[in-house]
C-alpha cells in the first residue's frame, strides 16, 4: 500500500485554473512511484524557500555513449532519498514528432519500470525527455529503449538532436522534405551525436519554410529553412473568392509585403517576384490562393544562439540557395569544413557563431572555401578599419611597371 | 558468448509513425483552413482530408496521461498523433465525425483544445525548479499560472495575430526565449557568492576565470588556498561560471526573480526576425501564482490586442508606434536598466529625430 502523498499546500494551489497542471501529473506518478512522493515534497519546499535544490550534474551515461544523460542529484539525499538521484535521459525523437499509440505506450511501459514515471513531450531541443530515475537504472533503461527502436539524443559538446517541422508529411508550404532530411542528417552524425568531442554543443535544425515553425533562425548553429526561386504560384480565381468573401487583400496583403513586389487593381494580383524577399505573408494570408514556388530548395543560415557566453545570435545567411536532394553531400561537405575549423581554432564553450564573430565571417569564410556575397550581410561595413593582408613595396611597383611596358 | 551491444542506431524511421493519409499525400497538401479555435483541415491535390485537433498540455506529463491520449488516439484517428514544437498534442484524424467526441473527451481530460493561428499557444518553457541547478525562477509553475490566466486566448481566435509566449529559468535560455512576443527570464541579481574551502578541490581555475564574459573573475589565494575573486562591479548575472565550476553558486531568494521581455519573433513572416527587448526588469518570485507576473503579461497581451493591426505581432505593432509610446500606454517606468551597456550597445541608442510627441 502506496503512503500519503506529502502535504503540498503551495503546489495545490497550481490545480487550480483551467490549464492542465503539471501537478496533477506529478502526483498520478507518486501513485505508483516513490520518486513522484519525493519530488513534490521537495519542490514543495522550493516554493517555500523561493530556490532550486538540485547539484550540478556528475558524469553519468550508458556505455559507449558520451551524451544523452543529465546526471541530476539532489541537495536533500538525506530528507528526499528516492530522488537523490534523479538523472534524465534525452531519447531521440521521431522526426516531425510523430507517434503512433504502439509507440508511445512502449517508451510508458518502460520508463515505469525503470524511472519516475515522468517525462517532457518534448525537451525544448526536441527530445523526449525521461525525467529522473537512479543510476543504476540507467544502462537498463537504454537495453529496453533499444529492443523498441528508440536511441539516445545528444547532450554537452556535441551534436545535438536535430529537430524539424512536419515538413510535406502536413504542411502545404513545405519547400523540401524536412523529416528526411533530419532523418539522414541525423543518422550520418550518430558519432558526433553521442560522443561529445566539439568545444561547445552544436544544433542542426530543419524548417520547411520562412515560417520556421522550429525557430531554427533563432536556435540552431546551422538553419536549414526551406524557400524558393521562382514565382509564387498564383490560383487567381481562389484571389477572387477571398475578395469576393470580404478580404481586403489592399490593406492584408499588399499593404503588408516587406518587398513592395505585390499590386491589386480590384480584379487581379500582381507579383513583381524578381522583388519578393519570400516572408511568406500573402501565402499564409491566403493559403487557398498562392503556394510558394515550384523551384524549391533552403536558405542555409549559420550561427543562432542564445546568450551564453557573449550574447544571443540570430543565425546568418551563408548559402542562399541550394536544392535539397539525397545525401545532401554538399551541405555535409560544408559542416565537415566548418567542424574542422572550429574544433582547431574555436575556444572552450565557443560556439560557432561566437567564433565566427571573433575571427570575422570573411576569415571564416576564406577558411571554408566559400566566396563572400552580398546575400550573407544586412548592408557592407559602416568603419574603414579594413584588415588588408597584402600590400605593395617600393620594388612590387617596379616590376608591375617594368611589366607593363 | 559476446552480448552484441546495439548503439547508434538513431531514433525510429518516421515513417513507422505516419498513418496512411499522410503517406498517400505526402507532399501533395494543397491548402489548409481553420475549422474553428484548435481544429483545421488539410486538402490534397488528391481531394483528401486530414483533420488536426490540437490540444494544450503542461509539457511535464505523467506516463499515465501519455496513455490516456494513446487511448484518445486509437479510439478517435487509428492510433496517429504528434507533439507540436510547443507541446501541443496533435490528433490526425480521417473523420470528421470524429472531431467533436475527441474535443469532449480531452476535456474530460483537462486538455482545452486551441491553440492555432491568432491565439496564444503553449508556452515553450525550461525545467526550473524541477530539475534544474541553475535555475532563478520555477518554470512550470509560472506557465502554468500565466496559461490560467490566458486561457481564453488559448481556446479562442480573437487576437490580432500570433502571440507566442516563452519562459527560460536563466539566462542559459533553454527555452530560447530572446525571440518570442513575450518572453518571461528568471534573473540572478547577486554575484556569486564564491565556496573558497572547496572551489580548488572541484573546478579548475583557469577555466573558471575564462569563463566570465566581462573578466570580472581572477585567480586569488583566499585563506592560503587557491581561489577566485570576483569583480563584483563588473558582474552582470550570467551565471557562466558558476556553470564551469559548482562553487560559484548564484541563486538566492532575495535578489532572484523574473524579468519581462517583448516583440521577438522568429518567423521570416512581413518583418525579419526580431530579438525581444526588456519592458520589465524585475518582478519578484512569488509562488504559487506569481502574480505579479501572471497580471503584468495580461496586461502586455491586452495592450497589443487592442492597438495592433491585423497580423502584426508585438514588434512590429511597437516598432511602428515606437518604444517611448510603449512604455507610455503600458506604464512601464523606463529606468537605466533598459539602456543597452554590453557589446555595440550604440547600436541601440535613438540616433535621429525620428520621434513622436
Amino acid at each position: 500500500m502506496a503512503d500519503a502523498l506529502p502535504k503540498t499546500p503551495m503546489l495545490d494551489e497550481l490545480e487550480k485554473g483551467g490549464w492542465p497542471s503539471f501537478v496533477t501529473e506529478i502526483k498520478l506518478a507518486a501513485e505508483k512511484n516513490p520518486m513522484g512522493k519525493d519530488l513534490l515534497g521537495l519542490l514543495e519546499r522550493s516554493y517555500k524557500e523561493k530556490i532550486g535544490h538540485w547539484k550540478h550534474g556528475g558524469i553519468v551515461g550508458v556505455m559507449g555513449y558520451g551524451g544523452g544523460v543529465i546526471g541530476r542529484y539532489n541537495d536533500l539525499p538525506e530528507e528526499y532519498p528516492n530522488i537523490s538521484h534523479f538523472h534524465t535521459m534525452r531519447i531521440n525523437q521521431p522526426a516531425g514528432w510523430f507517434y503512433t499509440s504502439e509507440a508511445l505506450r512502449g517508451i510508458c511501459d518502460i520508463w515505469e519500470k525503470r524511472g519516475s514515471g515522468l517525462t517532457n513531450m518534448h525537451g525544448s531541443t526536441g527530445d523526449i525527455i525521461l525525467l529522473g530515475t537512479s543510476t543504476d537504472q540507467l544502462e537498463p533503461t537504454f537495453q529496453d529503449l533499444a529492443k523498441i527502436d528508440f536511441d539516445i539524443g545528444g547532450s554537452g559538446s556535441d551534436v545535438r538532436t536535430p529537430s524539424c517541422c512536419c515538413g510535406m508529411a502536413r504542411c502545404e508550404w513545405a519547400c523540401y522534405d524536412t523529416m528526411a532530411a533530419c532523418y539522414d542528417f541525423t543518422m550520418t552524425y550518430q558519432d558526433e551525436l553521442h560522443r561529445p568531442a566539439f568545444p561547445y554543443k552544436f544544433k542542426f535544425k530543419f524548417s520547411g519554410c520562412p515560417n520556421d515553425c522550429v525557430a531554427s533562425i533563432a536556435r540552431s548553429d546551422m538553419s536549414i529553412i526551406g524557400t524558393w526561386r521562382d514565382e509564387i504560384q498564383i490560383d487567381k480565381d481562389a484571389v477572387k473568392e477571398y475578395a469576393d468573401s470580404g478580404m481586403d487583400i489592399d490593406s492584408d496583403v499588399v499593404g503588408n509585403c516587406p518587398g513592395k513586389c505585390m499590386a491589386w487593381d480590384g480584379k487581379e494580383l500582381k507579383i513583381n517576384d524578381k522583388f519578393c524577399v519570400h516572408c511568406m505573408h500573402c501565402i499564409n494570408a491566403m493559403p487557398k490562393a498562392l503556394r510558394p514556388g515550384k523551384d524549391r530548395g533552403a536558405t542555409i543560415l549559420i550561427g543562432s544562439k542564445a546568450p551564453i557566453v557573449e550574447g544571443a545570435l540570430l543565425s546568418s545567411v551563408l548559402i542562399p540557395f541550394i536544392k535539397m536532394e539525397p545525401p545532401y553531400q554538399e551541405i555535409k561537405d560544408l559542416v565537415d569544413k566548418m567542424w574542422d575549423l572550429w574544433c582547431e581554432e574555436g575556444k572552450n564553450r565557443e560556439r560557432i557563431g561566437e567564433f565566427i564573430q571573433r575571427i570575422g565571417l570573411g576569415n571564416f569564410l576564406d577558411e571554408i572555401e566559400v566566396d563572400p556575397i552580398p546575400e550573407m550581410v544586412a548592408h557592407p561595413r559602416e568603419n574603414p578599419y579594413v584588415f588588408y593582408e597584402d600590400y605593395y613595396e617600393d620594388e612590387d611597383e617596379d616590376d608591375e611597371e617594368g611589366d607593363d611596358e | 558468448m559476446a552480448d552484441e551491444r546495439r548503439t547508434d542506431y538513431g531514433p525510429p524511421h518516421y515513417e513507422k509513425f505516419l498513418p496512411p493519409i499522410i503517406k498517400e499525400n505526402y507532399g501533395k497538401w494543397k491548402y489548409h483552413e481553420l475549422l474553428k479555435p484548435g481544429v483545421m483541415v488539410h486538402v490534397s491535390e488528391s481531394g483528401a482530408k486530414l483533420f488536426t485537433v490540437r490540444a494544450g498540455s503542461p509539457r511535464l506529463m505523467s506516463v499515465d496521461k501519455i496513455r490516456m491520449y494513446a487511448d484518445l488516439a486509437d479510439k478517435y484517428c487509428g492510433g496517429y498523433l504528434r507533439f507540436t514544437s510547443r507541446h501541443n498534442v496533435e490528433f490526425l484524424l480521417t473523420e470528421q465525425s470524429n472531431i467533436d467526441p475527441l474535443i469532449d473527451d480531452l476535456k474530460k481530460i483537462g486538455h482545452p483544445v486551441g491553440g492555432i493561428a491568432n491565439s496564444i499557444s503553449a508556452i515553450v518553457h525550461t525545467q526550473g525548479w524541477i530539475h534544474c541547478h541553475s535555475a532563478a525562477t520555477d518554470a512550470s509553475g509560472v506557465v502554468k499560472a500565466v496559461m490560467d490566466d490566458l486561457y481564453e486566448y488559448f481556446t479562442e481566435t480573437k487576437l490580432p495575430g500570433k502571440l507566442r509566449i516563452a519562459l527560460a529559468c536563466c539566462l542559459n535560455m533553454c527555452g530560447a526565449v530572446h525571440c518570442s512576443d513575450i518572453a518571461i527570464l528568471g534573473i540572478h541579481r547577486r554575484p556569486p557568492k564564491v565556496d573558497h574551502e572547496n572551489l580548488y578541490k572541484m573546478c579548475e581555475i583557469p577555466n573558471v576565470s575564462a569563463s566570465c564574459p566581462t573578466a570580472a573573475i581572477r585567480p586569488a589565494t583566499v585563506d592560503g588556498k587557491a581561489s577566485v575573486e570576483v569583480d563584483e562591479d563588473r558582474c552582470m548575472f550570467c551565471a557562466n561560471c558558476f556553470t564551469v565550476c559548482p562553487a560559484m553558486p548564484l541563486a538566492d531568494p532575495l535578489n532572484d526573480g523574473v524579468s519581462i521581455w517583448v516583440g521577438g519573433k522568429v518567423s521570416n513572416a512581413r518583418h525579419e526576425p526580431m530579438f525581444s527587448k526588456l519592458a520589465i526588469p524585475f518582478l519578484p518570485n512569488n509562488p504559487p501564482r506569481w502574480p505579479e507576473v501572471t497580471s503584468a503579461i495580461r496586461k502586455l497581451v491586452e495592450l497589443w490586442a487592442s492597438n495592433a493591426r491585423k497580423y502584426e505581432r508585438m514588434g512590429e505593432w511597437i516598432e511602428r508606434i515606437g518604444w517611448p509610446k510603449f512604455f507610455q500606454m503600458s506604464g512601464i517606468e523606463f529606468q537605466k536598466e533598459h539602456i543597452d551597456d554590453f557589446k555595440h550597445a550604440g547600436l541601440t541608442f535613438k540616433r535621429s529625430t525620428h520621434l513622436t510627441f
